[in-house]
């Protein structure tokens, strides 16, 4: 049951990620890749990891992406343009690449031993890791100030994004 | 049960995707989108190997990537705005003040 859900999801997530290099429209590109966040939100769950899957709609799919599409749509993008001739051989180099790092990454992983997924408590709640309550629980101990961190970098990326926008002279 | 590999083989796939995205486009949010898919299969590694090991950890890290991740499109798409408000374009080929 669970393998098939993951290769169903795996499937849409792959599909999609192909898709954005397929499209030229760089919003076709964005609505593909709200379907693979959403298919790895689920994949999510076939692991255990609940509070993260629904992060990752909230946050994800929810604020990057349509931050995204805002900004897509606001431009008026003209569609992807043909190669420029000088860097066409760029383009053919890109798949021996791509075929490297892939191979390289299944080499490592095929040395992988084989350990199972340790299973939900019955009660569902408690300590298991992945629910909202274990996470939190270390996210405002054990990591306090890479929390707080996080909230100062928020806070300039929020200032730096109205200074670069900025229209010049206003 | 699915085993830990296709989890990371299904990482590896995506982050491959991603990779091959910011080589062969040239419109600037493409590329940009490729690197968000680059993010997403390496959270999928973190989360994967968390889950399986039992420790919490590594959901944290994909925690403070998401937020990094957040504030690294706000700046990123700001900056994209600024491009195309200078230049009427964003071909990233066009964009070559800084290249030797």
């Amino acid at each position: 049951m669970e393998k098939v859900l993951f290769i169903v999801f795996a499937a849409i997530a792959v599909a999609s990620a192909l898709n954005i290099l397929l499209q030229r429209n760089p919003l076709q590109g964005a609505l593909s890749l709200i379907a693979t966040l959403a298919s790895l939100s689920a994949i999510y769950v076939t692991l255990h990891a609940q509070f993260l899957a629904a992060i990752q709609i909230v946050v994800y799919a929810g604020a990057i992406m349509v931050l995204f599409v805002f900004v897509i749509m606001l431009l008026n993008v003209p569609k992807d343009q043909p190669q420029i001739e000088k860097q066409k051989w760029l383009r053919y180099l890109a798949i021996p690449f791509a075929g490297l790092l892939m191979a390289e990454m299944f080499y490592v992983i095929r040395s992988v031993k084989p350990i199972t997924l340790p299973a939900m408590p019955a009660d569902g709640a408690g300590d298991a890791v992945g629910t909202v309550s274990s996470i939190g629980k270390a996210l405002f101990t054990d990591y306090l100030l890479p929390f707080e961190v996080t909230s100062v970098l928020i806070l300039m990326a929020v200032v730096g994004a109205m200074v670069l926008a900025r229209r010049e002279g206003d | 049960m699915v085993p830990l590999s296709w989890y990371l083989g299904l990482s590896a796939l995506l982050f491959t995707i991603g990779a091959m995205g910011v080589f062969i486009k040239r419109n600037a949010i493409t590329i940009f989108l490729c690197i968000e898919l680059m993010l997403n299969a390496a959270n999928l590694t973190l989360v994967s190997l968390s889950s399986f090991f039992g420790d919490v950890d590594g959901q944290l890290f994909v925690f403070i990537v998401m937020t990094v991740a957040a504030a690294e499109a706000a700046v990123g798409l700001a900056i994209i705005i600024s491009i195309f408000r200078n230049r009427e374009s964003l071909n990233v080929d066009e964009v070559d003040t800084l290249k030797l």
